[in-house]
């Protein structure tokens, strides 16, 4: 019963961690070209959910599906190869490499050890590399260790990485955390901009990056999907209130 | 987990000027063994094979430093690696004693007829051939480190317990070769050399020949690493030391990456081992020792861990201070070594390159990744 | 009743023997025979004696035994008794020493005689006890002039415990002798018999039967898979014994390795100077020992009891002034706390020389542990059971360190989540101190027990850290219930592999075995699971 016009069909997932349900039949349908945004709150399983899609965590049950393809039985590399690419909560780039060493890594194409071994940068390579400095407005910083920036820098840096593996699903795990108001709105901007070439799951907290979105909005709690629809619809349902005031 | 972390510091002019270093030195050591003894520059063939052995305990330190200072993988088991080239050489050396052995028998080395064995193991055949013995000293270590690396790395083994399972790994192989019935000699292992590809290895020549052999082969390695690591896979194997699960998000298999460097970084280790052998004139199972290898690792941890210049300037030094201290103080050597483990760790955590490196280029100093993110790669 | 029953019964199978071996020379009576010096009238005279239910038969025979049997040349037996003599036929002390008195000598002959009467009348006597210390010596003579009295014995025999004895006796009596026509089925019997009894004892006679070519091919038949039932149950009983022998490292290597899994779960770092707190351990044992024979000799058989605390706070202090002095500093970088204790490590050991010198030191066990005692085929070995019983009372006092005490509490609470527990108030320092000076201390404990099987020098804590090292990755962090299966699993496994493939090899296969078990589980047997372990 799959949906061959959806890019991602995750259907009646559940996994235990240690008889805790982190998901309980969950069920999610993105089509090809789609932004969604997931909230929920803290233990929803929307980090796990993640984990799920990306291959870091096996199901219990249930089946995802990803161009018409099944992820469960599939590891980490061989999902990022097949076009998701992931941001994590926290920023993480290499951070004893430099900003440009950091992008030629995250490009799509070489992979195998071997042809890294061998591999020269390419003239595309360092169109595609000047490209990705534009748009994640890091030009200043090429040759910058990673390690050195600031927050906002690496969050940019990664989404830069994420740009470079070309993927057709990107996987967004709380972008804005810690940024400012000016920089949450301009990671708005880049995200819709993406959009207009890559699907996009966006988990976030803060309601105000959610509307400026303005995309369909999923609410989880306690493993499952609680709401669905517009941001606006949503969190005029009573479920969500009670379970994001209290009861 | 933080080194090596200034831009440009993968670029590694240090060692290309580290093995240019290393072949004059070996060719004018060699060179000044020639002389007369009359000659004030003469150099003793006693100095000439200890200079041999500290730059084959140089291509150990390397090979310790590509999997360590590059890949994060603590191993406390390379001298296996080491010891295992040694023995494909000693094997080769044995067969050239042909029949001057004490027992005369132009097949069997002495210690098999001394077992009464009547015919060589199926493993020693061929090893009179020098090509052959050479391509065992690449195979046997490679395919030991390949098996041993792609069950460790693919199953996500790491930090200590990897560690600890290299050193295990080392223990067993000891344990083994001291095993009569292995046909390595047993405790005695491998000795009594006549010569190598027909040249006597007691003259002065000879002795010469080989050092500057080794200094050549190391001053390769060491070309080889900085090719192996100065480019896009260097800073791969950064990566997946520094964020391993990041990288398999990208679409790396950082298994894959470590079992290249490791598999490599155990052949460097080997060819130093035959190299060893030949200079030396023994191998026995006490090169597995445990001790061993734990102390090629202080070697580059002395010099600088993730510099390979760093790897061969401490195993040199470090070497050095333990001839002489052995020397003078024999009794107070292992206070000695055990200091400098306490005290680089504590306080010299980049050796001598990190000390020297900003007083040349006044680096700013660089921000600490947290500890907590390496950390669960690592526990 | 049935003191009158056996002792006609005894007469009527003894009086035809004896018939014969009497002497033409006619005697008064047995005491006379005896006391006439002739070898062959004295071996006459003492189945008579025996058989004869005489109250006095038994003192004058054991006096006879214990040369304190005298004639006297004016005739008369006399027992000497100290200083004084009473008169063998009667019993009564003699007022006055007899004049003119002699040994009585023995030669074999009489020797023999004095034996199997002596076997005869303990198997017929009232206590049981006597009765079964003699079935059971019966057995390992298997005396075929012995048979009729083994046959009277389990006729009139009621004791169950000892007529198992005498059927045993009898037995291997029978197969004793030469086969006899129409005797098969009884030794047929007998085989059996012996097949079910084992015991290297059992497997000679009935090898010995297979082999014999004069016996009927049932009985060689029997005989031979006699043999093989009790060399294996021989083989069965070795298996126990290296069992034992297994779980008696297993818990050397508890004690070792208990400590490290302590320091490696809460702090995360593998102390490689572990196997020196043991050899401190072993030499403060060592030195409480000649310190208690000094100064307070009647003390010693229980310094090793004294050595116990000493051990555990010497290593317990130096573990903290370890931790405080060194580790610290070096928090969140594992593989260079690694390095660092390796050096320690090589700084204690050379230390340990200077002062005590490169030999072994003997500590001695003391009496009551020392010994071994047999338990069915087994022998089990004082000081190794001590050992195990000790690792088994450390297991559970730390099971209750780790359970009932605040400081075990908050060492679960940081292995578990460091951070959240600094986070909730635990002074994470102070933690991490007290659980490498316990997991020190534990080594010191660990030193005590070694002393007892190894000896103390400074290479002691070398030869066990590889191994507890293993024991650590094989079973996990954080759970004791992991440590002691480890422990347990490589000492048996070890031990058990032994006599198949010798002592190397089987270190070596386990420790194979490890690294390909850590391969399909990377953290131990019993890990910790959850979202927030891997990285």
């Amino acid at each position: 019963m799959t949906d061959d016009s959806l890019l991602l069909d995750v259907r009646d997932v559940s996994v235990t961690f240690d008889g805790f349900r982190a998901i309980n039949n969950l069920s999610l349908a993105l089509k090809p070209g789609e932004m969604r945004a997931i909230v929920g709150p803290n233990g929803a399983g929307k980090t796990t959910m993640m984990d799920i899609i990306t291959g870091k965590t096996r199901p219990d049950t249930g089946i995802v599906r990803f161009k018409g393809r099944d992820l469960t039985k599939l590891d980490e590399p061989t999902i990022a190869r097949l076009g998701i690419g992931r941001k994590f909560q926290k920023p993480t780039v290499f951070e004893a490499l430099t900003v440009v060493e950091n992008l030629m890594l995250s490009l799509k194409g070489i992979r195998s050890p071997f042809s890294v071994l061998m591999a020269r940068p390419t003239a595309r390579e360092r169109e595609r590399i000047a490209h990705l400095l534009k748009l994640t407005r890091l030009e200043k910083h090429a040759d910058r260790q990673a390690g050195g920036m600031s927050h906002g820098q690496k969050q940019w840096l990664e989404i830069g990485m994420l740009m470079g593996q070309e993927p057709d699903l990107l996987l967004v795990d709380e972008p804005v955390a810690g940024m400012t108001d000016a920089e949450t709105m301009a990671t708005a901007d880049l995200l819709r901009e993406i959009n207009r070439t890559r699907s996009v799951v966006v988990v976030e907290h803060d309601m105000d990056f959610v509307r400026a979105l303005g995309v369909t909005v999923t609410v989880l709690h306690e493993g499952s999907v609680l709401a669905e629809g517009p941001l606006d619809e949503v969190s005029a349902d009573p479920r969500v209130i009670e379970v994001y005031l209290g009861r | 987990m933080n080194l090596l972390s200034k831009p440009g510091a993968r670029s590694f002019p240090g060692a290309v000027r580290m093995a240019a270093v290393v072949v004059v030195v070996a060719i004018v050591l060699a060179g000044a063994s020639m002389l007369p003894e009359s000659n004030p520059l003469h150099v003793s063939a006693f100095v000439v094979s200890l200079a041999g052995k500290y730059l084959a305990y140089a291509m150990l330190a390397l090979s310790v430093d590509l999997v360590w200072g590059f890949a994060g993988i603590l191993t406390l088991g390379h001298a296996a690696f080491f010891a295992l080239g040694g023995y494909a050489m000693g094997m080769y050396l044995m067969r050239e004693i042909g029949a001057r052995g004490v027992y005369g028998n132009p097949n069997l080395p002495d210690f098999m007829i001394f077992l009464s064995w009547k015919s060589l193991p199926w493993y020693w055949w061929g090893t009179d051939h020098f090509a052959w013995a050479m391509l065992l000293v690449l195979v046997i270590p490679a395919a030991l480190a390949g098996v041993f690396g792609w069950l460790a790395f693919r199953s996500r083994v790491s930090g200590v317990y990897l560690s600890i399972i290299t050193q295990a790994l080392t223990y067993a192989l000891m344990l083994g070769f001291f095993q009569n019935g292995l046909g390595f000699g047993g405790n005695n292992g491998l000795t009594d050399f006549k010569d190598i590809l027909g040249a006597d290895l007691h003259t002065p020549t000879t002795r010469a020949v080989l050092l500057v052999v080794t200094g050549v082969m190391l001053a390769l390695a060491l070309l080889i690493s900085r090719f192996v690591v100065g480019g896009r896979f260097g800073n791969l194997l950064v990566a997946v030391r520094d964020a391993e699960s990041r990288t398999r998000f990208l679409g790396y298999r950082p298994d894959q990456v470590k079992l290249l460097v490791w598999v490599f970084s155990a052949m460097i280790a080997a060819v130093g081992g035959a190299l060893y052998v030949t200079q030396v004139g023994i191998i026995n199972p006490g090169e597995f020792a445990p001790a061993n290898s734990i102390e090629s690792v202080i070697w580059v941890a002395v010099g600088g861990r993730g510099t390979l210049a760093g790897a061969v300037l401490g195993a040199v030094l470090v070497n050095l201070g333990k001839t002489l201290f052995t020397a003078w103080l024999p009794e107070f050597w292992l206070y000695g070594l055990g200091l400098l483990f306490l005290v680089t760790t504590l306080f010299l955590p980049n050796g001598l390159m990190g000390l020297w490196r900003p007083m040349k280029k006044a680096a700013p100093e660089e921000v600490t990744p947290e500890v907590s993110d390496t950390q669960g790669d690592e526990a | 009743m049935r003191k009158a029953g056996w002792l006609s019964g005894v007469m009527a199978a003894l009086v035809m023997g004896a018939a014969i071996v009497f002497s033409p020379l006619a005697h008064a009576d047995e005491f006379d025979a005896l006391a006439s010096g002739h070898f062959e009238d004295m071996a006459g005279a003492i189945a008579t004696l025996a058989a004869s239910g005489n109250p006095q038969a038994v003192p004058v025979l054991h006096a006879l035994e214990e040369h304190q049997l005298f004639a006297s040349s004016q005739g008369g037996l006399f027992i000497r008794q100290g200083e004084n003599y009473v008169d063998a036929r009667t019993g009564q002390p003699v007022s006055a020493t007899p004049p003119d008195l002699h040994p009585m000598r023995l030669n074999n002959r009489v020797r023999k005689a004095l034996a199997g009467a002596q076997a005869e009348m303990e198997l017929v006597a009232p206590q049981r006890d006597v009765r079964l210390k003699a079935a059971t010596a019966l057995y390992g003579r298997h005396d075929p002039a012995l048979l009729p009295a083994i046959d009277h014995a389990l006729s009139v025999e009621k004791d169950s415990g000892v007529r198992v004895k005498l059927e045993e006796a009898r037995a291997a009596t029978i197969l004793g002798q030469a086969p006899v026509e129409g005797a098969q089925s009884q030794r047929l019997e007998a085989v059996h018999t012996l097949a079910g009894v084992g015991g290297l004892e059992a497997r000679g006679i009935l090898a010995s039967v297979a082999a014999a070519s004069v016996e009927a091919p049932d009985v060689r038949k029997a005989a031979s898979e006699g043999v093989s039932a009790i060399d294996w149950h021989l083989r069965m009983w070795s298996v126990f014994q290296n069992a034992f022998y297994g779980l008696s490292y297993g818990s050397v290597l508890l004690l070792a390795a208990t400590g490290l899994a302590i320091t490696f779960g809460v702090m995360g770092v593998i102390n490689m100077a572990h196997g020196e707190m043991m050899m401190i351990g072993a030499y403060t044992t060592w030195m409480v020992q000649q310190g208690i024979r000094a100064t307070a000799p009647m003390l010693e058989p229980v310094s090793i009891l004294l050595a116990i605390p000493v051990a555990f706070l010497v290593c317990g202090t130096i573990g903290v002034v370890i931790e405080r002095g060194l580790i610290r500093f070096l928090y969140g970088r594992p593989l260079e706390t690694l390095l660092a204790t390796w050096g320690l490590s090589l700084i204690l050991q050379q230390a340990v020389r200077s002062i005590f010198g490169p030999t072994n030191l003997a500590v001695e066990t003391p009496l009551w542990l020392s010994g071994s005692f047999a338990l069915g085929g087994m022998d089990i070995t004082l000081n190794r059971l001590a050992i195990f019983i000790f690792a088994g009372l450390v297991l559970g006092g730390l099971m209750l360190v780790l359970r009932r005490t605040p400081l075990g509490l908050q060492m679960r609470a940081v292995t578990q989540n460091r951070r959240m527990a600094a986070l909730m108030g635990i002074r994470t320092p102070r933690v991490d101190a007290l659980a490498f000076g316990l997991g020190a201390g534990l080594a010191g404990l660990a030193g005590v027990a070694v002393s007892q099987i190894d000896n103390v020098s400074p290479n002691l804590g070398q030869s066990y850290i590889i191994d507890s090292f293993m024991v650590v990755v094989f079973g996990g962090v954080g759970n004791l219930w992991g440590t002691l299966a480890a422990a347990m699993a490589l000492g048996m496994g070890g031990k058990i592999l032994e006599p198949t493939i010798g002592a190397v090899s089987a270190k070596i296969a386990i420790l194979v075995l490890v690294i390909l078990y850590i391969q399909r589980h990377p953290r131990g047997m019993f890990p910790v699971r959850g979202r927030g372990v891997e990285s």
